[in-house]
């Protein structure tokens, strides 16, 4: 009999049951291991066994967080497991706020929790103080690195062992401080970090300040009727047979694209490029992403004044923060070249 | 993408589905969306029906461009 029992959580494409037609399955729970469990059981030791996998879709949880996790937490409590271990998961965006919400809730149960992503996922900065978030590549190339990581850091919280700082143990800041004997005192140490610096040679601070981008909002605009309104997404939609090839998720580029004389986005001039949510549904209908047939109406009707003749593209999913701050960059300068007055901007 | 159109002057109305991480991106003025694969459409509506709910989708995303806001905002679609 293993001394502690774990349950892990995954999402449908590493619970096995499919890719993006199935993310939008509600939580299920298989008993034992599987997926990237296999590879965590191995790392945890014999002491450890991981009795049940619970699986949810993606954009089930995203669409519907306030009714996974109860369920969710309800068969955690069921288990009494001595640990919780969800993910990896890389820089999956919806999969990491998955990883770190279930993880928030099942520690206010008093059970330890583990997750693993990329230090861009957005789940990391949303939960980074609520579950120990072990940093890991952005894609599933970095499994192998991660997973004995991870496992690293859930025993020491199963066995009660004190965990190291974030840099030593390889996890995001908590923002949380912790009281240690340092060797030398503070005067001494303030003045080796201030002798390297004048040095240029690098040297950690003991007090990294918090970094604030907060962006105020823009005035509003103050008559609609008159106003040019240029539509951006990040929801890949392309024209029909994506001409500059943006890929299907870590873009590396945004298509900008004339919508000219187009009323209404039909499978034949529209599709989506995004590889990171059913396609399905854009491709019937791309309006359902970028509503160009209902802002073409208010156009007609005087509603607005203008929609912008061009909109702006990409695919979001795993896409590099410093690509779309780029990206955005760029069409913000082409906006206001063109006098665009507002813009609508969709995610999927 | 959001923020640094935003930063470059303009106002930016986000539709998106999961808000939390447009809060957390810095969005704002926000409108919850309907689902991750069609964020302003319901396949399971006829067409017209869905027009509809797009149309209303859009019009909270224009109220919000008109509203001034001093702080993050999600705009519910009525």
């Amino acid at each position: 009999m293993a001394k502690y029992k774990v349950v892990h959580y995954v999402n449908q494409f590493y619970g096995q049951i499919g890719g993006e037609e199935k993310a939008d399955i509600p939580p299920e729970k298989h008993e034992g291991k599987l997926g990237p469990g296999l590879g965590l059981a191995t790392a945890l030791g014999d002491d450890y066994e991981i009795v049940e996998t619970i699986i949810c879709g993606d954009s089930y949880f995203g669409e519907h967080m306030d009714e996974a996790l109860p369920v969710i937490t309800k068969w955690v409590e069921e288990i009494k497991p001595d640990l919780f271990i969800a993910g990896p998961a890389f820089n999956a965006g919806r999969y990491g706020v998955a990883c770190g919400a279930v993880c928030k809730a099942v520690g206010e149960l008093g059970i330890p929790t583990v997750t693993g992503m990329y230090e861009e996922n957005p789940g990391a900065d949303m939960y980074k103080s609520d579950t120990i978030i072990v940093k890991t590549r952005d894609s599933a190339a970095g499994m192998r690195k991660a997973v004995p990581a991870m496992a690293k850091i859930a025993k020491k919280l199963a066995e009660g062992e004190e965990l190291g700082s974030a840099e030593e143990e390889g996890y995001i800041p908590t923002g949380v401080r912790t009281n240690y004997f340092a060797e030398e005192r503070g005067s001494k140490r303030a003045v080796d970090m201030l002798v390297k610096k004048l040095a240029g040679e690098p040297f950690i601070t003991e007090y990294p300040m918090p970094i604030f981008d907060k962006v105020d909002p823009a005035p509003a605009v103050k008559d609609l009727s008159k106003a040019t309104i240029a539509l951006v997404t990040s929801g890949g939609i392309v024209p029909k047979g994506n001409p500059d090839r943006i890929e299907s998720s870590s873009a590396s580029k945004y298509g900008e694209y004339s919508i000219e004389g187009i009323a209404d986005l039909d499978p034949s001039n529209s599709e989506t490029a995004h590889g990171g949510y059913d396609p399905v549904y854009a491709n019937e209908d791309a309006d359902r992403v970028l509503p160009v047939d209902v802002l073409r109406e208010m156009e007609k009707d005087g509603e607005i004044g203008k929609l912008f003749e061009r909109f702006y593209t990409t695919t979001g999913n795993g896409t590099a923060v410093a690509s779309a701050k780029k990206f955005a960059e760029e069409i913000a300068q082409k906006l206001k070249n063109a006098n665009v007055d507002a813009v609508i901007l969709t995610s999927t | 993408m959001v923020k640094e159109i935003e930063r470059a002057g303009f106002p930016v109305v986000h539709i998106c589905t999961v808000t939390p991480i447009s809060l957390t991106v810095g969005a704002n003025r926000i409108v919850p969306a309907i689902a991750i694969p069609h964020p302003l459409g319901d396949p399971g509506l006829d067409r017209e029906e869905e027009y509809k709910l797009r149309r209303k989708i859009v019009e909270t995303a224009l109220h919000a461009l008109t509203t001034e806001v001093d702080e993050q905002t999600i705009f519910e679609v009525k």
